[in-house]
């Protein structure tokens, strides 16, 4: 049917390699999440402080990461912070700029999930004795972690796919990076990032459904 | 004692409550029945202190409310205080609901939290949902759950905000049985409600508030048999 | 600090940028947005577990990244079939495909907020299929599902500067190829980023003046 041979043997020959990066990719998303959701939960404090100049931070760094390209946001951490003498390597440049990301988008749900509880469940809590900050830890963070679950999940999806940017500022022991360099061996270029695609689906797949089984564990009400 | 001295509010320029007097002695209950806007609810969030006031006095048992040096989350301890809507904390089973402020608040152990939740939840007859979360709860249970979350708590005095108000005609009958119960128990109590024939039953007085005044205050065969304010009356004969 | 080499013709070259970026941006959305409604009515229709093919095909769409897609879609076309297709051709392809995916489930989305109560009842009066679809559910599904479009218009148009893997010297490249000549990265990026900036923040703002008003009634 094509006058094209197809050779998967080659490109799954090179699966230890390509897991090999694949494991990177986690590692940048993970780490990526778990620093972009301290500083969501900092910034969502920031503009609730209603203290003028924080809140502006948050909201000028949520507005600039919704409203620019990943791709932007990464070329900022290289090439940007470069203009200042900070050259960062590849590999903290895309940490960087995934977790700049990160950190706008869950920032921007942490504020939307809060605005869903209503205001009479802290009220509550505050006339059962407890104090502001009892109030917020045990009556109205647990709700928001459920209303913000879903959101994160998919935020973290995202995080995964972001991580095949940072070929562009030269990473290259990521999933997409080392498949980027075996094409340049082998040039079977069809066959080995369509390995690379399926492996990027089994991992996104095993975080949207392993956050299902996690959010049924965890949120039962 | 609950002392309110010369109590007045106002939201921007609304004025909703126009210099009110009421003491509460121990062990007394008094209902607050009125119209819509008339302030009598704004009166109770006023004495836990979740409200601040523009001028005059609460005091609860000598310590006043409003006070800067007060410990407002200390003071509510002694003051349970139910709502129109239930806020049954939704993430928590209906123990763990009751329980939660027990040994956040009080620092109770988990074992005594957990005897003393049971035996609230007992009392207002649900003693059989203690795993279930509030969502499987219907209204009337859900503010059953919520008097014995603020019971646990030991108060001393409790304020009802018209804890009917938002329930179905044939859940209001359980809750009002959970009322009357603690009433009879000597609790010191002030309820808002809509209930008249409820507040002729329970209540030691009955005040009337009229547009952020309170306008006649009496035992309820005197309120309710004999009204002398006019307003009052016109407010009866339109419920009945 | 305002020294800088960049000239007229540097300028041009970005314009020149900015004006592929949207018009990769307009070809695919809207192609995209017809495809996306066609599959979301359809899944919506046949249930799902006809439309399981379909909804597996979008699903791949959006869990593997946007790069890979273009990749492979430009070796499966040019390598493969042999077809002698311009980057911008493949570029608009996978896009468009990537936006229905997203589509998709916006449309579906939609078409379930319509209560079926209100479904029923239009059909009780004697409304056909396509009387209800157009003068009931059209109305209803578009409030749920106007603003999250506008997200994933908006969406698309930061997703685009990633085509620059096929060839297509959209904003974001140009900006690129201008930094490695100029070496002027904070100057050359701050434009660029003003570029999408004010495009994309009035119309997200916009979506989501739209979403409270219209979810407040």
């Amino acid at each position: 049917m094509f006058n094209y041979t197809f050779q998967w043997k080659q490109a799954l020959a090179r699966l230890p390699q390509m897991l090999d990066g694949a494991l990177v990719t986690m590692q940048i998303a993970v780490l990526s999440m778990v620093i972009g959701i301290l500083l969501a939960i900092l910034l969502t404090m920031f503009r609730l402080s209603g203290i003028r100049v924080l809140s502006a931070v948050s909201k000028t760094w949520v507005e600039i990461a919704r409203n620019t390209p990943a791709l932007f946001q990464i070329y900022m951490a290289h090439f940007g912070l470069g203009s200042f003498g900070i050259h960062l390597s590849p590999f903290a440049s895309i940490l960087l700029g995934i977790t700049f990301n990160n950190a706008g988008y869950l920032t921007e749900n942490f504020r939307g999930a809060l605005k869903a509880i209503p205001d009479t469940q802290a009220r509550a809590a505050r006339s059962l004795g407890f104090g502001q900050g009892g109030a917020f830890r045990y009556v109205v963070l647990p709700q928001m972690l459920r209303i913000a679950f879903l959101p994160m999940t998919n935020q973290m999806v995202w995080a995964i796919l972001m991580t095949s940017l940072g070929v562009t500022v030269g990473m290259n022991t990521d999933l997409y990076g080392v498949t980027q360099g075996l094409n340049a061996l082998t040039f079977r270029t069809f066959e080995l990032f369509a390995l690379a695609a399926v492996i990027f689906y089994l991992i996104t797949k095993t975080i949207t459904l392993g956050a299902r089984l996690i959010a049924t564990r965890l949120f039962r009400y | 004692m609950i002392e309110i001295e010369n109590v007045r509010k106002s939201f921007g320029s609304l004025e909703v409550l126009k210099g009110i007097d009421l003491t509460v002695q121990k062990g007394e209950v008094v209902t607050i029945i009125g119209g819509s806007g008339s302030g009598k609810s704004t009166l109770l969030t006023c004495i836990n202190g979740l409200e601040p006031i523009d001028s005059g006095r609460i005091t609860v048992d000598g310590t006043e409310v409003h006070a800067k040096s007060t410990d407002l989350n200390k003071l509510r301890r002694k003051i349970g205080i139910v709502f129109q809507q239930f806020n049954a904390f939704p993430h928590l089973t209906v123990l763990e609901n009751v329980m939660l402020a027990q040994v956040k608040v009080l620092k109770r152990p988990k074992a005594e939290a957990e005897a003393e939740a049971v035996k609230q939840l007992n009392h207002v007859g649900l003693g059989d949902k203690l795993k279930v979360y509030p969502s499987r709860l219907s209204g009337g249970q859900q503010q059953r759950m919520a008097i014995a979350r603020a019971l646990a708590m030991s108060p001393d005095y409790m304020l009802f905000d018209e804890v009917t108000s938002a329930l179905d005609p044939q859940l209001v009958g359980e809750v009002l049985d959970t009322l009357r119960m603690l009433a009879r128990e000597g609790m010191t109590m002030i309820c808002v409600t809509h209930e008249m024939k409820f507040a002729r039953e329970v209540s030691d007085r009955v005040a009337f508030f009229h547009k952020g005044v309170m306008a006649e205050i009496a035992p309820p065969d005197q309120l309710f048999g004999a009204p002398r304010d006019p307003e009052l009356q016109k407010f009866l004969s339109a419920t009945h | 600090m305002f020294d800088t080499a960049l000239t007229a013709a540097d300028f041009a070259f970005l314009a020149r940028g900015a004006g592929m970026t949207i018009v990769v941006t307009l070809i695919s959305v809207i192609a995209g947005t017809i495809l996306g409604i066609v599959f979301g009515v359809f899944r919506y229709q046949v249930g799902p577990i006809w439309a399981a093919p379909l909804t597996f095909v979008l699903d791949v769409f959006r869990s593997i990244p946007l790069l890979i897609q273009l990749v492979l879609a430009n070796a499966f076309l040019g390598t493969i079939l042999r077809l002698n297709m311009s980057g911008f051709t493949v570029a608009c392809i996978i896009l468009s495909l990537y936006t229905a995916a997203f589509c998709a489930e916006i449309v579906r989305g939609g078409i379930e907020a319509v209560p079926m109560t209100t479904r029923r009842a239009a059909r009780s009066l004697g409304m056909t299929w396509g009387q209800d679809m157009r003068s009931i559910v059209l109305p209803l599904a578009t409030r749920v599902a106007l603003p999250s479009w506008i997200g994933l218009a908006l969406g698309v148009m930061k997703d685009s500067a990633l085509v620059y893997i096929v060839q297509v010297t959209e904003l974001l490249k140009s900006t690129q190829i201008l930094i490695t000549r100029l070496q002027e990265p904070l100057l050359l990026l701050m434009i660029c980023g003003a570029f999408y900036f004010v495009i994309s923040f009035p119309l997200a703002r916009f979506g989501g003046y739209l979403e409270k008003r219209w979810s407040n009634d």
